[in-house]
């Protein structure tokens, strides 16, 4: 499964606004995802997850500059998110449907943020990139 | 895990606002359904599923009229759509996993037409009352 270039097009384009909000939209995309899937919270147990703790609103920026890097190396992922893939695979092994879930809240967050711009084209070209990035994220659990 | 009475309030407040607008909603959700999930296309061989179809409308309309009647009738679900519920069962056989597609692009259109309204809490509801409609439709699948 890879990008097709129209779909690379509409990402890298779309990015530059959504990047002007990128910790904010990180900081959401948490919230909706532990509001609507309370057992993610099973993998934060050291964090206070409440609506704007420092520690949520810290991780929120993580996520989504990780996802930037992705966007900035569209050609090659992997090779962007080859030392997160590990961290993924040895240390956190968080379970694969946890990304879909994620996915799901991010995408959520940026059509209601950005409801002009994500068009039916766009939300497909979405979902297929941030479900390349989590194959990435789960490529080395075995 | 029934829909408290906060979620029951939240699921009804925001239909109330959409009026007579969902089948506009749930229509938008199937084209972006069929976009990003061509698989689902194929329950759908004979209709005509290009942009704007009548017949997709015809379909969304449906859908919404289906939604509505469920969300008048939160106290028993599985008595308001025992007969739909029949239908999937029997002659349908959508499977399972295609509502949880439907669903997010539910989501997500509703999010782009009420950010304002949908906050993570708002999700949730929304997100659990969805989740009971669709166990109540494949309820009879074996």
């Amino acid at each position: 499964m890879s990008l097709t270039k129209a779909e690379r097009t509409i990402i890298t384009s779309m990015w530059g606004k959504v990047s002007t909000q990128a910790d904010s939209i990180g900081t959401e995309a948490l919230e909706r995802l532990f509001t609507s899937y309370p057992q993610t919270k099973t993998y934060f147990p050291h964090f206070d997850l409440h609506p704007g703790s420092a520690q949520l609103r810290a991780h929120g920026s993580k996520v989504v500059a990780a996802v930037g890097d992705a966007v900035k190396s569209i050609d090659n992922i992997a090779g962007a998110l080859s030392k997160l893939s590990e961290l993924h695979a040895y240390i956190l092994r968080v379970d694969p449907v946890n990304f879909k879930l994620l996915s799901h809240c991010l995408l959520v967050t940026v059509a209601a943020r950005f409801p002009a711009d994500f068009t039916a084209e766009a939300h497909a070209a979405w979902d297929k990139f941030l479900s390349v990035v989590s194959s990435v994220l789960t490529e080395k659990y075995r | 895990m029934a829909l408290s009475a906060a979620e029951r309030e939240a699921v009804c407040a925001l239909w109330r606002k959409m009026g007579d607008n969902v089948g506009i909603y749930t229509t938008e959700a199937l084209e972006r359904t069929f976009l990003a999930f061509p698989s689902t296309k194929t329950y759908f061989p004979h209709l005509d599923l290009s942009p704007g179809s009548a017949q997709v409308k015809a379909h969304g309309r449906k859908v919404a009229d289906a939604l509505t009647h469920a969300v008048g009738h939160l106290d028993d679900l599985p008595g308001a759509l025992s007969e739909l519920s029949n239908l999937h069962a029997r002659k349908l056989r959508v499977d399972p996993v295609n509502f949880q597609l439907l669903c997010h692009c539910l989501l997500v259109t509703l999010a782009r037409h009420y950010p304002g309204d949908f906050s993570p809490a708002m999700q949730a509801s929304l997100d659990k009352f969805l989740h009971h409609v669709t166990s109540a439709l494949v309820s009879q699948y074996r």
